[in-house]
Formats: structure tokens, C-alpha cells, sequence
């Protein structure tokens, strides 16, 4: 047995349970990870252990499916579920190994200093780490009270915390619909959904191909089921409308919506003021691209992990499923996850078991087009910044801040703006505002270029030679990111440069970094992970809450995240 | 009103019985039940922010909720830095108001 390909999965929401699941059916041993100390990623997002519910499932889509996968893969002599594991590097490039890369991992605590330190050298490896919100900002944002629709849903699913009394719920997308409902199943008042995409735009993406909505099956029911929410709850659902500005001192008090065209910039004569005391908002997601990118997988021009239709990436061994491929919601994410675990497995791709989840992948894919065709950001959104209104919350760098100093330096490299400005920075490591500000540094130098017809016509050949180029070659390589002449500013033909990359993917205490250096505890590689039930019992951080009690914690006021190694 | 928990008899999960536990912030005692995070206990006791930040000397509190926007940071028994939203929180925490000054340009 110990000959049996060891498959690490990273992350335990849908497309993790899933690629769990296929490798141990196709024989591998398997380890799966996830940060959380419960599995089903941010979708199956419950009360833990120590908090039970009669009816957990009445929250969830897909609840049985979620509880029977989860308990196969606890019961199974061959899986190894390791929770609280926060991975914090990734490393490639050990020719000698058997293994494509090295993945170090800290298991404890979130953010505790005394947190156990795990390396794998798997023979495959499953990427399942999802996406995030991405909330553009807007005067106000940075008000408590204002959240992200993740983090309304989050606190509802898994604290049974309402974020208030009258809610705002704002942004773009389907996605808006559950943290809805989910909201009003708190006992709070929608006061309204403000989707920004316009009703042309909406009618042209999504009933363009009415059938192959209708392949997407279970999708098609669920958003009807929250549509009759919404009638249900007569949750006013408006089109063309985003918020603008969060009003209030220490927290929100209001906000103002105003109509936008089909661009998303704001039409002027048209704000309104609502109060509300918490809101929601999310223009769509960030895929959690760090670990694929360490790896050195390709990257696409819409910056998602590029995957062929087994899962794999352009990395031998190293696969990829969810929401880093496409956004394409839970249905998509279970049978990307089920084909990658078993191709990553050794299994055979021909095989009939397969061909299910292959066929719904492919629809699937067509359903993330149609979703980025109505719902996806349009450019106008900048029309309601303000100079004072904060691009990045953790350096709180206004987005005034970030275009003067691209006209001023004529900096239009994202990292030297980010080194004079700070923006992207702080302690997230530009995982909310890097796209942004990537943006604003766009826009900033496009305002700023000398309006002289031969400048603009340079302009706009640079531009389209970029456009080209980047079609051609994987968007975002760790070289094609590192790689200086992207930041001269000068430079006719710019490779782009990505807020995406993290070489150390995850903040981790200076101390905790001293203390691996000091043991240097030997690694666990691939082959000394035996499957003997003592030794799997030994490296299992169960979902038990008696090993949630804090670790006696040393007096250490200086111990801080080590911020990005770019910082 | 603002954030607060969800009355256990409208709860459509209809929670079972969870042991009470206690933290203080900044002196303050709070109560809660075992399983919530520090930000669940908090928020829902209608305390919305726990941080001020360093230029602008703002209130911050949850804003992404999961883990990635490290807005939530909190002192959690004389550790700094610790994410609300994750840490689950434990009976007798002490939690402080994080605020880092900035540092002193002397020239």
C-alpha cells in the first residue's frame, strides 16, 4: 500500500470534498487540507462541533451530499484530514524529488504563535482554494458596518449573526441572491439588492442560450428558488443601481445609491440616500491564485488558473479545481474537483465513471461565460471614487493618493507605485485592493497621457502589441512578474505585472519562522507518510473541539506577521 | 440596532444547548457561546469594531469575513495580530483594542 501515489488537496470546500473523494476511489492515499477547522469551504459554511444544530441542513444546498462525503473521507483508511492547516509556502524546482513541489504548512490556531509545522511532498497535487469577494470600493467603505457579501453570508451561516436590521445588499452577480436569502433567514430586512449590471445586459448574457442554462442542472432551480425568495420576502431587486458612498462617523448609518449605465458609471441626477445600518457588497470574486502561482502554473488572460478539461494545469503533477479555474458556483466546483482527483490519482481519464462530471464540466464552463458576459466589472465603476476615498483599507492609501503620484513620478510599474505609495502593501498583501489598484494605476495613466495625436496613437499601439503578447504566453509567470522592464514605465511592450503573486502565500509570525529554522524538524515527505491507522492517527488535527483549546501562549509582543516579501 | 445574533427561537437551524463562555475586551466582559469566533461573540453583542487604524485613527471591525482582509486584527491574550473572524473564541480571553502607531519620522 505504501506504493500507492500520495494526491495533497488543498482546500475542503466543494471541489476539495470532491478531488478527496475521486483519488481515494481511484486508489491514492490522500491528504487534505483546509485552514478552517471544519470542512466545506465557504458553500457548506455551518456551526462548528461545539455549537449543534437540529437542522443545519434548512441553510444549504446540497446538505446530505456534503455530510456523506464528509464522513467517507474521515472514515477512510487512506485519508488524512488535517484542519487548522494554513499553508504558507510553496516550492518547486527540487529536480531530485519524485514530488513537482514542496508544500510547508503551519497547524494550529489561526494566526497562533506556537503552531505545528508540517512539510508534504506529494506525488500530485489538488489546488482547491477558491475564490473571495472583490468588493470595488466606494467612499464609506472603510466604515464598520460595511461588509463584504461573503462575510454577511459567513456570519450568518456560521455564527447565526444577523449584520443588522435594515440591510443593503449591493454589487453584481447571482451570488447576490443567497446572501439574500440567507440574510433574511437571520430575521434581517433586505431593504434592497442593487445589482449594477444594466437589464440590456443582463437579458443579452443570460438569455442568449436558454439551454444551456437548462444544462446546468440544479443551477437553474436554485435561482428560481431565490427569486421566489425574493418575492416571498418582497425584497426589492433593482438593476442599474449601485452604492456610491457609506455614510456615518464610527459606523454606517446610510448609503447613497445612484443609477449607472451599461459601462457602471454613475448617471448623475440620480443618487438617493436609504438608511440602512450594516451593508453588503461584492462585484464579483478574486480567485486564490497564490499556490497555483508559486507552482508556476499558467495563468489566463482573465487571470484564472489554466486547466485543460482533466483538471491539470501546465505543471506535471500539480491540478487544479473550483472556483481558481472559473467562477462557476458549487455544482461546477464538485465535478471539476471529482475529475482532477482522479486523474491526479493515476486514474484513467477514459474511464466510464468520468464521463458524468466531464460532461457537466463542460457546461458548467459555458455557464461562467454567460456569468462574466452579464455580471462581470465594467470600467465606468471609477466614476464614483472620490480623490479621499480609500483604494487600500490596510495602508489606507486614497485612490487621490495613487493617480497623482502616477502623473507626478510617471510611474506606471504596479510595484513602484506600490513602494511610493504603499498601496497593496499592508498586512492582506494586496488581496483586496491589488486588482483595484492595478486599475486605478491603468486609468490613472491613460487620463495623464499627453492628449498630442501622435502620443495618443503610441498609446493605443502599445497597448494593442500588450493585448497580443499576452495572448501568446501565460499571462502572469513568478519571471514574467519579476521581470523589471514591466516597470520602467517606458517600456513600449509591457509584460504584466500581477498583484496575484505571494511568495509567502499566507502572513506568518516572524517567531514562528525563527522557530523553523531552529528545529529544523525533518520534513514528511511523500514516502514517510505511511497509512498505518497509528501513524495516520498521529498526523490527523481532527475536527475535535478538545484540540481547539489554546496552546500556551509565550509572552511575545513583538512577534507580527511577517508581511509580503515584497513590502 | 446593528449586528446581533439571531434569537434561538426564530432560528430556523433551532440550535441546541452550547456551554457560555465569557471574554473581556479592553476590560469589558462579553458573553458568548463556545464555537463562535471572537468576532461572532463580539458582533453579536452589537460591538462592531476593536482596531483603529494607524493613519487615520479609524474604528475597523469584520469586513470580509473569512479570513483574507486581516481588517479584524485583535490582541488576544497579549498575541497581536490575530484575525476575530477565524480565532474561535475561548472561555476568559482577553482581548485589547489594536492600534499601531506609527512610527516617528525624526530627521
Amino acid at each position: 500500500m505504501t506504493d500507492a501515489r500520495h494526491v495533497l488537496v488543498v482546500g475542503a470546500g466543494p471541489a476539495g470534498l470532491a478531488a478527496a473523494e475521486s483519488a481515494l476511489a481511484a486508489g491514492a492515499r490522500v491528504t487534505l487540507l483546509d485552514s478552517s477547522d471544519e470542512l466545506g469551504g465557504q458553500y457548506w459554511r455551518h456551526l462548528p462541533v461545539a455549537r449543534p444544530a437540529a437542522h443545519e441542513e434548512r441553510l444549504h444546498h446540497g446538505w446530505q451530499g456534503f455530510v456523506r462525503r464528509r464522513s467517507v473521507l474521515a472514515q477512510h483508511p487512506h485519508c488524512t484530514i488535517v484542519t487548522e492547516a494554513q499553508v504558507w509556502a510553496l516550492e518547486t524546482g527540487d529536480a531530485a524529488a519524485a514530488s513537482p513541489v514542496t508544500v510547508h504548512v503551519l497547524i494550529g490556531p489561526p494566526d497562533g504563535t506556537d503552531r505545528e509545522p508540517q512539510t508534504y511532498r506529494p506525488d500530485a497535487l489538488v489546488l482547491a482554494t477558491g475564490a473571495h469577494d472583490r468588493t470595488l470600493p466606494f467612499p464609506g467603505w472603510q466604515l464598520p458596518g460595511v461588509y463584504s457579501a461573503g462575510a454577511a453570508q459567513a456570519l450568518a451561516k456560521g455564527e447565526r449573526v444577523s449584520i443588522g436590521d435594515r440591510v443593503v445588499i449591493a454589487g453584481a452577480g447571482p451570488f447576490l441572491l443567497p446572501v439574500a436569502k440567507s440574510l433574511t433567514q437571520t430575521g434581517a430586512r433586505v431593504v434592497g439588492v442593487f445589482e449594477a449590471s444594466t437589464p440590456a445586459r443582463l437579458l443579452r448574457g443570460w438569455s442568449s442560450k436558454p439551454l444551456e442554462l437548462l444544462g446546468a442542472r440544479g443551477k437553474a432551480p436554485e435561482l428560481v428558488e431565490y427569486a421566489l425568495g425574493h418575492l416571498r420576502h418582497r425584497i426589492p431587486y433593482r438593476t442599474g443601481w449601485a452604492v456610491v458612498e457609506a455614510h456615518g462617523t464610527d459606523r454606517v448609518e446610510s448609503v447613497t445609491i445612484q443609477k449607472v449605465d451599461a459601462s457602471w458609471a454613475p448617471i448623475p441626477g440620480t443618487r438617493r440616500r436609504i438608511a440602512a445600518d450594516a451593508v453588503a457588497v461584492s462585484h464579483g470574486f478574486t480567485p486564490r491564485l497564490e499556490l497555483a502561482i508559486a507552482a508556476g502554473c499558467d495563468i489566463t488572460s482573465d487571470r484564472f488558473v489554466r486547466v485543460d478539461d482533466l483538471g491539470r494545469t501546465s505543471v506535471p503533477g500539480v491540478f487544479a479545481a473550483g472556483e481558481i479555474t472559473s467562477i462557476g458556483g458549487a455544482d461546477a466546483a464538485l465535478a471539476e474537483g471529482s475529475v482532477a482527483g482522479h486523474v491526479a490519482a493515476g486514474g484513467d481519464p477514459a474511464d466510464v465513471s468520468l464521463r458524468a462530471d466531464r460532461r457537466r464540466r463542460r457546461t458548467f464552463t459555458a455557464f461562467a461565460a454567460r456569468l462574466e458576459r452579464a455580471h462581470g466589472i465594467r470600467a465606468g465603476w471609477t466614476g464614483w471614487l472620490r480623490d479621499d476615498t480609500i483604494a487600500c483599507r490596510c495602508e489606507e492609501v486614497s485612490c487621490g493618493t495613487i493617480r497623482s503620484t502616477v502623473r507626478r513620478t510617471a510611474q506606471t510599474g504596479v510595484r513602484s507605485v506600490k513602494l511610493t505609495t504603499r498601496a497593496g502593501l499592508g498586512i492582506c498583501q494586496a488581496r483586496i485592493c491589488g486588482r483595484t489598484v492595478e486599475e486605478l494605476i491603468r486609468t490613472a495613466e491613460h487620463d495623464a497621457a499627453p492628449a498630442t495625436p501622435s502620443a495618443s496613437a503610441n498609446g493605443s499601439v502599445s497597448r494593442t502589441v500588450s493585448t497580443t503578447a499576452s495572448a501568446k504566453r501565460p499571462t502572469v509567470t513568478p519571471d514574467a512578474s519579476l521581470s523589471a522592464p514591466g516597470d520602467s514605465g517606458t517600456d513600449p511592450v509591457r509584460p504584466p505585472v500581477s498583484t496575484d503573486r505571494r511568495p509567502i502565500v499566507s502572513p506568518v509570525r516572524l517567531g514562528e519562522l525563527a522557530g523553523l529554522a531552529a528545529s529544523a524538524r525533518p520534513s514528511l515527505g511523500a514516502a514517510d507518510l505511511g497509512v498505518s491507522t497509528d501513524d495516520r492517527d498521529a498526523a490527523v488535527v481532527s475536527a475535535s473541539p478538545d484540540l481547539l483549546d489554546p496552546p500556551d501562549l509565550p509572552d511575545l509582543p513583538d512577534a507580527r506577521p511577517a508581511r509580503s516579501a515584497e513590502d | 440596532m446593528a449586528a446581533r445574533m439571531i434569537r434561538a427561537s426564530n432560528d430556523p437551524v433551532q440550535p441546541l444547548s452550547a456551554d457560555r463562555i465569557g471574554l473581556t475586551l479592553d476590560g469589558t466582559p462579553h458573553e458568548g457561546v463556545r464555537g463562535q469566533t471572537i468576532a461572532g461573540v463580539l458582533l453579536a453583542e452589537g460591538v462592531l469594531s476593536w482596531r483603529r487604524t494607524s493613519v487615520g485613527d479609524s474604528p475597523r471591525g469584520v469586513f470580509c469575513g473569512i479570513g483574507v482582509c486581516f481588517d479584524c486584527i485583535v490582541e488576544v491574550n497579549g498575541v497581536r495580530d490575530i484575525r476575530a473572524c477565524q480565532r474561535r473564541a475561548q472561555d476568559g480571553d482577553v482581548v485589547r483594542t489594536q492600534h499601531d502607531e506609527l512610527p516617528e519620522v525624526t530627521s
